[in-house]
This record gives C-alpha cells, structure tokens and sequence, in this order.
C-alpha cells in the first residue's frame, strides 16, 4: 500500500478533526440532557457536571406531565407522520410504476410536472392552502396536515421510485402477465415487494422533515388537540421560559422520539442518501 | 389489427398522486400568485394587477423591510456557503478516507443535528448562548476568551450571523452525507494512477477528487439556497415572529408569516402575504434556473 495514505500523523490528525467536530455536534445535545434531570440550583451551579444523588432532580418532568399533554401532541404527530408516508409511499410507487413501466403519450410531459415539486417548496403556497382548508372545513384537523405533507413528499418519492422501477427485470413481469395476472396484481405482488429498499428510503427521507415542521402546524392546525408534538413544544417552551427545569424537560422530551426514531432507521437512512438516491 | 383497449389501470396508477399533488401543491401555488395581484378594499376582493408588488418594492411602509428581509437572507444563504459546504466536503474527505476507524460511528454523530427539529435546536442553543445561565461565557473563560463573549443572540449586529450558525451547525451533515457518497463512487484505478503520476494526499484531493465532486457540490448548493430562501422555523423558535432585535433577523419567511398573519398591532392581509410569497418564488426559479441552466449544462462530467 501507498506510504503517503497511511501515514501515521495524518491519521492521527484526521482522527482529531472527527472527534472535535463530534463533539461540536454532540455537545448543546449532551448538555439539555444532563440538566434536564437536575435541581435548578445545580443546573445554574454546574451546567456541565453529570446530575449526581444530590442534584438530581425530576421536577422539570413533573411539570411538564402536568401542564402540558405531551403524550396527546406524540400521538398527533404520530398520526400524522404515519399517515403521511403512508400515502406518500402508496401513491407514489403507484405513480411511478404507471411512468417506469407503460409508454403513453405525456410519460415525459407527466414526469417533468411531478417532478416540479422536488425544487419548488410548498411552503410559498401557504395561503391559497390555507383559504382550501379554511373552505373545506379541514383547518384544526390532522388531515389537513396529512394532505399537505403528501403533496409535499410526492415528488420526490415518484422520481426515487421510478428510478428503482426501472430496474426491475420486464421478464418477472411478463411472466405474470403471460400467467394472466392483472396490471393490479403486478403492481402489489410483484414489483412492489422487490422496491421496498428504495421504499424504506423514501419513508426515511420524509420522516424526519414531516416529524419537524413547525410552520403547517402553526397555520393548518394550532388547536389544542390537533398540536403537534413540534409545535406543542414550542407553545409550552414559550410558555415556561424562566422555569428552567420544565424546559430543559420539554426539550429532552422533544429530542428523546426523534433520537430513538434516528438509532433504528440511522443506518437506512445513511445508506439511503449514500446509494445515489438523491442524485 | 384490433386497437387496443383504454388502460384504465394507467388512469388508476396515476390518478391518486396527480390529484392530490396538482390539488394540494400547484393549484394554491398559482392561486397564491393570483391572490397577489388582488386586494381588499371595503370587503371586497378587488384587481389591483401589480400594484401589491408596487408597494413592496417602492412604498415607504414596505420597501424597508422588505428590502432589509431579502438581504438578511442573503446573507443568511452565504454565511451557509462559506461556512456549512466547506465543513461538510472536509468532513466528508477525512471520512472517506480508506480504512479510517470508527467512520459509521463518526458519521451518525454527526448527522444527529440534522434530524432534531428547529424549536429544539433554536432554544437548546439559545440557552446556552444566554448570559443568564453563563455556559458560553464559563467555557470561553477555560480559553482564556472572556472578554470575547457577547450576548450574541441579542446583539443587533451580530444575531443574524449567530443564527445562520446555529443553522449551519444543524444542516453540516446534510452536505457532508452527500460528498461522502460522491467520493466513495470515484473508482479507486483512477487514485491509482494519479498515485503513479506522483499526486497524493492533499493534492489528489484538490487535483483529482474535487473536480470529481463538483456536480454533487452544485446540488448541495441549490439545496442551500431553496432551503434558505423558504427557512423560517430556526429563526421564529429562537427569535420569535417578529425577528429581533428590531428586525435585524427578519428573513423572507418571517416577513411573510407577520404580513399574512398579522402581529401587534397589524392587521393580517393575504395579499399582501400572497406578494410577498411570489417574490420569494420568483427567488427560487430564478436560484433553480441559473443552476439547471447556467451552472449544471456546463459543468464538466467525467466518465467513472
């Protein structure tokens, strides 16, 4: 092996950078969490010190039980998440089968216009969408978020799976079809059992952004009981600002899903974005 | 030969995602730009053609901060440029490095930023940037810095740059992730032969790698940008819709909320929001345009 790329001090060096940055990332992180479980007289003491038998505390936890209903915003968001990529996944493999697989006329034209959306964020929409809620009587109900999210993930979702589509072998394929199997059956049986890879993708991508958006939330559904858990988070943090301990609570209990969430899908999602998807 | 039949199952594969994407997408995009040229006068809808636009631009009660928001976010969208996609092609060129240790390990720590949302990230760092609670101040104190410290967040001149920050600490995995993928796809005969020729280490990476990953740089960058040009949540979490301290952190994303919205003591107006929302649009063609136009049909790609 070449002497220049291993050598000892640069990997040395290279080794530092990487740890330095890691805890750059790691750290704000690191600290919300460790005060989280500290009296307020420790978290203003000794912000960086690990909570130990004297100065832990769960007092900011108990507030935050009592005055906000963080387990109704975690299952709003749930819902909406989960229902989101649900129909994000089915229309959009549906939609990309129907542009990989058949010629017609407008294949191109009709890929070109789904694929608009991938470069053009709803967002500058928002008030022709909130005058369609406002109309169809949608406003504070989840589904108005699920549509919106759908809309939003399609794009994307189309052209990835499309891609994926491509590949799958025409011979599997006309074999069923030779089977008589119908277009349908195809679809569900076939085709969509050998894209699930790319699907886990797709669902991966689209997870975290619908999970943390702040801005349809605030403007499609900020009634009580449609909050969402990003959203709840921010009214109850802006509600608490000098009770530190509910804060720092809140804030762990906002982190907590979305880590565990990052700890199972982290290595579809690297593999996702480092497979070309994206590209 | 026999016709062949209408392929109904083509309109059924199809159908779902066209009608939700065109009814929920690009219907209210276009209804947005409509909306823009109309206003309300008496409670009544009425045409204005551009005159919304006129006021923006030009009318004393709007150019201001209109003019202030677009170049806050400028500046916002160049502080990422210089600072994130640099960070995140290093990062990405240790990490690709061959046989490095702990590089999976290394790479979801660092992506870990990227997958919280902004309210967290907003607050999380407006704690610890706040004098109150003194973690920024004690540890520039350990450095020897103190005097080095600012209550950066309230500060008129140096918020916004802060924020961009916090911004550019969160998304740095985003780059990172995908210049890591590009340079692992560049074969390793063509290290090979550059090593042959006498170019290693850094310069292979400068003479070699680079030019390789520049189409994956011009998409970071027009990523960059539209993320940029439609941010609004790390900047209403950390400094509130009404983007202080007096405005200095207003970007488009705020100025829009606040105008369709309304806040204090201003009424909300949609058209007003509408216009401001068509500015931003016409932003982003024209960010996506030079580069699929300008930037992507001239780029040198070469055969891997």
């Amino acid at each position: 092996m070449n002497q220049a790329r291993a050598n000892p001090l640069n990997k040395f060096a290279m080794h530092g950078a990487l740890i330095l940055y890691t805890l750059i990332a790691l750290f704000p992180v690191f600290v919300i969490l460790i005060n989280s479980f500290k009296t307020r007289k420790a978290i203003f003491r000794e912000p960086l010190a690990l909570p130990d038998a004297e100065s832990f505390s769960m007092i900011g936890y108990q507030t935050v039980m009592k005055q906000g209903d963080f387990f109704l915003y975690f299952q709003n968001s749930l819902i909406v998440t989960v229902g989101s990529l649900f129909f994000v996944l089915l229309f959009g493999a549906m939609a990309a089968f129907a542009l990989a697989e058949y010629r017609f006329r407008g294949n191109m034209v009709m890929g070109l216009y789904l694929a608009l959306g991938i470069m053009i964020p709803i967002r500058i929409g928002t008030v022709a969408i909130l005058e369609m809620m406002v109309a169809t009587g949608l406003v504070n109900t989840l589904w108005a978020l699920i549509l919106v999210y759908t809309a939003q993930g399609l794009p994307l979702a189309v052209f990835i799976l499309s891609e994926f589509m491509r590949q799958v072998s025409d011979d599997l394929k006309n074999a069923g079809r030779i089977d008589g199997l119908s277009e349908y059956t195809i679809f569900f049986r076939l085709v969509l059992p050998l894209v699930r890879p790319a699907m886990a993708t797709v669902a991966v991508f689209n997870m975290i952004p619908i999970w943390n958006d702040l801005w349809f939330p605030l403007i499609l559904a900020p009634a009580e009981e449609v909050k969402t858990l990003t959203l709840g988070s921010q009214v109850f943090i802006g509600q608490f600002v000098t009770d530190w301990n509910a804060v720092l609570s809140a804030l762990s209990m906002a982190i907590l899903p979305v880590l565990v969430l990052y700890v199972i899908f982290s290595r579809q999602l690297i593999r996702g974005i480092t497979s070309g998807a994206v590209k | 030969m026999q016709k062949p039949r209408f392929r109904w199952h083509l309109v059924v594969f199809l159908a779902p995602a066209v009608l939700v994407y065109t009814a929920v997408m690009i219907f209210p995009l276009f209804n947005t730009l409509r909306l823009a040229l109309y206003s309300k006068v008496d409670q009544e809808r009425v045409f204005v053609g551009l005159q919304n636009f006129q006021t923006l631009f030009g009318d004393p009660n709007w150019a201001p901060a209109f003019w202030n928001a677009l170049g806050n976010n400028f500046w916002f969208f160049i502080v990422h440029m210089l600072v994130q996609n640099p960070i995140g092609v290093a990062l990405a060129a240790i990490l690709s490095h061959p046989r490095l240790r702990f590089a999976a390990l290394y790479r979801s720590a660092i992506f870990i930023p990227t997958i919280l949302s902004f309210v967290i990230v907003g607050f999380a760092w407006k704690l610890i940037l706040s004098p109150i609670w003194g973690i920024a101040p004690s540890m520039l104190d350990a450095v020897g810095l103190k005097s080095l410290f600012a209550p950066w967040l309230g500060k008129e001149e140096y918020a916004l740059t802060t924020l961009a920050l916090i911004s550019v600490w969160q998304f740095v995995g985003i780059p990172m992730m995908l210049i890591y993928a590009a340079l692992l796809s560049i074969p390793e005969e063509i290290l090979e032969a550059g090593e042959i020729d006498g170019v290693t280490g850094i310069s292979a990476f400068w003479k070699i790698k680079l030019p390789l990953i520049l189409p994956s740089i011009g998409i970071i960058s027009i990523l960059t940008f539209v993320g940029n040009f439609n941010a609004f949540d790390l900047i209403y979490a950390a400094q509130g819709a009404l983007a202080g301290p007096d405005f200095s952190t207003d970007i488009l994303g705020t100025f829009m909320y606040r105008t369709f919205f309304g806040f204090q003591l201003q009424l909300g107006d949609p058209h007003m929001g509408s216009a401001i929302a068509g500015a931003m649009f016409a932003i982003i063609l024209v960010g996506v345009c030079i580069y699929l136009f300008g930037i992507q049909t001239r780029m040198r790609r070469y055969q891997l």
